[in-house]
């Protein structure tokens, strides 16, 4: 039974005159004929399926589309075409540390951050203890989150995704924060979720930690997909070459 | 419907606490704020004009703190409504939320202030030697409005902030506009007939002049007055949930 299904998804991303303008300059340049949306595809019939328990390393290089795709698959965005279908609750992760409020306190903040993932207030109570020990922050429930280092906030977000179950989970370049440590905890957990049955899906730049962690990969290039396959090992040799050869 | 509630009450709930925090930040009266400003405000008012048009009008105080009382909690829900969008830009471009929740949880914070500032209003009814008469529940019906007429309002605002910065500015002078012509600090019996029609147009007006026939002429409006009041929010809320269907996800490219 497929978890996670990505049918001939194409995202059509827009870009352009319209972000930083205001309300004259749009009159204006709609007058003049001089109003551009620069719209491209940042991906393009993008098609795989996920069975419970798989987890998925999304490969490619900058600009290739991937977090464009993860924001698809998470809901966020809407696929321009093609449909997503998803079982079960989601727990996306994309640029971490962003959407905590710097005002907040670290007890605040988790509280918040977990209701937005979809978390009743009993399983917070339940599960606060344990999120602030994973996170190591116990010294810093009551402080305003701004004054964390970046690398505390990361901890704190995977934290709050991970130690709660979700269906499908969603890293994007998470893994990459913190220092060796916790980055070994960090692995040690996503193991712990993988054979749990949670569907994961994993977007880094280290192949090493994709060959590591990964029974399924997808290569993205310039929002083509290149290959989708389980022979994780074969793709990353090919992608490894790919870079050596640029 | 009942399902999504239980679903986001908890994410609501937060909402609102961290919109609560974040106003009184740093504020030594907090709350305080919410009852002091308004009272400031009549006081002023109240000096500067009853030379002009006080005399004439009766119980002038409760008259002013009528059309004080709606109009700042309108303005106030709008104003904060109309960046509840782009201040969360950050969470909706990272989570799936239900982006009107923001929007909501601002105008829970205005109202809890409104219902503040509606308890002194009525300590000055009863120091204003005005009757409490049962007709008062009648002023339940304005007060259900309102919210939703703010609500309507402030998804609209909410909406074209993302795609044009220049509302902050724009608002602000209609704003300005709109207080002048809400007849909060004047009486309208001196204009036309047609005239005082005219003001009937302007739905904060409505809201206004039925407070005032309700606490100080003691008399229900019409029924046509209930639905013209109906209309208008009816209107606003459509328009407001349309473009939130509409736009849901293309905020995203413009923030």
């Amino acid at each position: 039974m497929s978890i996670l299904e990505v049918h001939d998804v194409s995202i059509r991303y827009m870009t352009g005159d319209f972000k930083e303008i205001g309300l004259k300059e749009y009159v204006m340049r709609k007058l003049k004929g001089e109003y551009h949306v620069n719209e491209f595809w940042a991906d393009r019939h993008i098609t795989f399926t996920l069975k419970k328990g798989d987890m998925l390393g999304i490969i490619g290089t900058n600009g290739a589309g991937k977090s464009t795709l993860l924001k698809a698959v998470s809901g966020i965005m809407e696929p321009t075409k093609g449909h997503v279908r998803r079982q079960g609750n989601i727990a996306a992760l994309l640029e971490l540390a962003s959407g905590f409020d710097g005002d907040l306190t670290v007890r605040e903040n988790t509280y918040l951050r977990g209701a937005m993932l979809g978390y009743t207030r009993r399983f917070m109570d339940e599960m606060y203890g344990k999120i602030i020990e994973f996170a190591e922050l116990q010294d810093f429930q009551d402080r305003p989150f701004k004054q964390l280092s970046s690398g505390m906030k990361s901890r704190l977000a995977f934290s709050i995704a991970s130690l709660v179950q979700p269906d499908i989970l969603i890293l994007d370049e998470v893994l990459s924060v913190g220092d060796g440590a916790f980055r070994r905890k960090s692995e040690a957990k996503m193991r712990e979720i993988i054979n749990g049955g949670a569907t994961t899906i994993l977007v880094s730049h280290s192949v090493q930690q994709v060959r590591d962690l990964c029974t399924k990969v997808l290569w993205l290039h310039k929002g083509e997909q290149k290959i989708f396959s389980k022979d994780v090992q074969g793709v990353c040799d090919q992608y490894e070459e790919f870079l050596g050869e640029k | 419907m009942l399902k999504r509630w239980k679903q986001y009450r908890f994410l609501f709930e937060e909402l609102v606490k961290r919109d609560f925090k974040k106003k009184y930040k740093r504020t030594i009266l907090g709350m305080g704020w919410s009852l002091l400003s308004p009272l400031l405000m009549l006081l002023v008012m109240r000096l500067v004009f009853t030379q002009f048009f006080g005399r004439n009008t009766p119980h002038y105080t409760t008259y002013l703190f009528c059309g004080n009382l709606i109009f700042s909690y309108f303005s106030e829900a709008t104003k904060s409504g109309m960046s509840s969008l782009m201040e969360n830009a950050k969470v909706f471009t990272k989570v799936t939320v239900p982006k009107y929740l923001f929007l909501f949880s601002k105008n829970v914070q205005t109202f809890i202030s409104f219902l503040l500032t509606l308890v002194i209003f009525f300590l000055f009814v009863a120091i204003d030697h005005l009757p409490f008469t049962w007709k008062f529940i009648c002023l339940l019906y304005p007060i259900c409005m309102l919210i939703l007429f703010n609500i309507g309002v402030g998804l609209i605002l909410s909406a074209m902030y993302v795609f044009f910065r220049d509302m902050k500015y724009l608002y602000d002078v209609f704003l300005k506009l709109l207080g002048y012509m809400s007849a909060i600090f004047y009486t309208i019996d001196k204009y036309s007939a047609m005239g005082q029609n005219l003001f009937l147009l302007n739905p904060v007006y409505l809201f206004i002049r039925y407070f005032r026939k309700i606490v100080i002429e003691a008399t229900i409006p019409s029924v046509w007055f209930h639905l013209l009041m109906l209309a208008d929010v009816t209107i606003v809320l459509a328009i407001g949930c349309w473009v939130y269907k509409k736009y849901n996800h293309k905020f995203l490219y413009y923030v």
